[in-house]
């Protein structure tokens, strides 16, 4: 009885210290570990300095309502808020069908001294949301979306 | 419930006799959620028709968890108690566990390049999930790698209850860190956020995927029982 006792205490000690170990390597790697940046997290990340420029950073947040243009030679543009601060993205190439004003989306590139996005490639985010289309209309309808 | 169900042979006696009514209970349900996910639910408002791989994926990613969650608890009665047959219920779990998580990640991926635009990031979720299938991968390894079999059962099942610290950073993976993949839908069950017309075929195949692995495990436990029987005999005989 004393043996497993101690068997269980070992383990328990053991989990627990592995436990500690991970948190503090998830919490030391927080910064790395954020799929993507808000636009406010950018800006605040611009105002403290700690951004360079030109270094490969993602833009997560909705794509703002009326706000995709297109430009000359296959360019894009849009904006992207989390209804806080916005940042213009400027993007070249075919984004995913999911790309739509008012949805999710990452961008991937860099952001220059103009405060305008670069993208070299975009992400579609899907939310967890899931419904029949009649059920959206409706619900669109009374003013919910 | 007898209490003598940690005797090997009463153990294989009762899976023996459950064994065949899950089979049958796997098929009924697979068949019933199939119909269900394929032909008897709606499209999505956004994904259209891509949201059927959803009926795969999410119960494959349950599974995937559960299945690790049964390993380790079977790992530490093992270590701790010493049961045989616990020990032999991680170690036949085990590969059950690594393909419904390789579902898992190949089914999300064929989601994620129609609907993000990419096989595959590295998140905090795509990656912990990445990790359980290596965990899954590590411990079978482990557990075929000792010529002293009791050995290899310490040293995996230990690899296994360290493995489980990731089970939750899995479950909150998307509520901690900013990633790709959605949160949940379905864990909020007052008020889940996916319709009840989809939820329906989603649980049935949540079921089904439970009954397969009850079935599969069934049959690998009677694979394990007589592996074991015969170790134990050549070892007497020599």
């Amino acid at each position: 009885m004393i043996k497993r006792k101690k068997r269980a205490i070992g383990i328990i000690s053991l989990m627990l210290v592995a436990s500690v170990s991970i948190y503090a390597i998830l919490w030391a790697l927080r910064d790395n570990i954020v799929f993507f940046y808000s636009p406010s997290e950018i800006n605040q990340k611009i105002l403290s300095d700690s951004l360079e420029e030109k270094s490969f950073i993602r833009l997560g947040g909705m794509v703002k309502e009326s706000s995709i243009v297109k430009l000359n030679n296959g360019f894009i543009s849009f904006v992207v808020t989390d209804f806080n601060k916005e940042i213009k993205v400027i993007f070249k190439g075919i984004p995913p069908d999911l790309f739509k004003e008012g949805q999710g989306v990452i961008a991937e590139g860099s952001i220059g001294r103009d405060y305008t996005f670069t993208a070299s490639s975009i992400l579609a985010k899907h939310d967890e949301n899931y419904m029949p289309p009649e059920v959206e209309k409706i619900l669109k309808k009374e003013g919910f979306e | 419930m007898p209490k003598n169900l940690a005797n090997p042979g009463v153990f294989e006696k009762y899976i023996r006799t459950f064994s065949p009514w899950l089979g049958v209970f796997s098929i009924v349900l697979l068949s019933v959620g199939l119909w269900f996910a394929i032909f008897n639910s709606p499209v999505d408002y956004i994904q259209g028709e891509t949201v059927r791989i959803m009926y795969i994926h999410v119960p494959s990613a349950w599974l995937g968890m559960t299945i690790y969650s049964v390993v380790a608890l079977s790992s530490f009665i093992g270590l701790i108690y010493g049961h045989i047959v616990a020990y032999i219920i991680a170690k036949a779990s085990a590969p059950i566990g690594a393909v419904f998580t390789l579902i898992c990640l190949v089914s999300g991926s064929s989601w994620g390049k129609p609907m993000w635009g990419t096989w595959w990031v590295w998140d905090a979720r795509l990656t912990s999930v990445f990790i359980l299938f290596f965990f899954f991968i590590g411990f079978i390894i482990f557990s075929k790698s000792f010529k002293d079999p009791v050995k290899g059962e310490k040293i995996s099942s230990i690899l296994a209850l360290v493995g489980f610290i990731n089970i939750p950073i899995i479950k909150f993976s998307v509520d901690f860190w900013n990633t790709l993949h959605q949160s949940a839908s379905i864990s909020k069950l007052d008020n889940p956020t996916i319709h009840v017309d989809m939820m329906i075929p989603l649980l049935l195949m949540f079921l089904a995927f439970l009954f397969i692995f009850m079935f599969l495990l069934t049959i690998r436990l009677q694979a394990e029982l007589n592996d074991r029987r015969y170790v134990t005999h050549a070892l007497n005989v020599k």
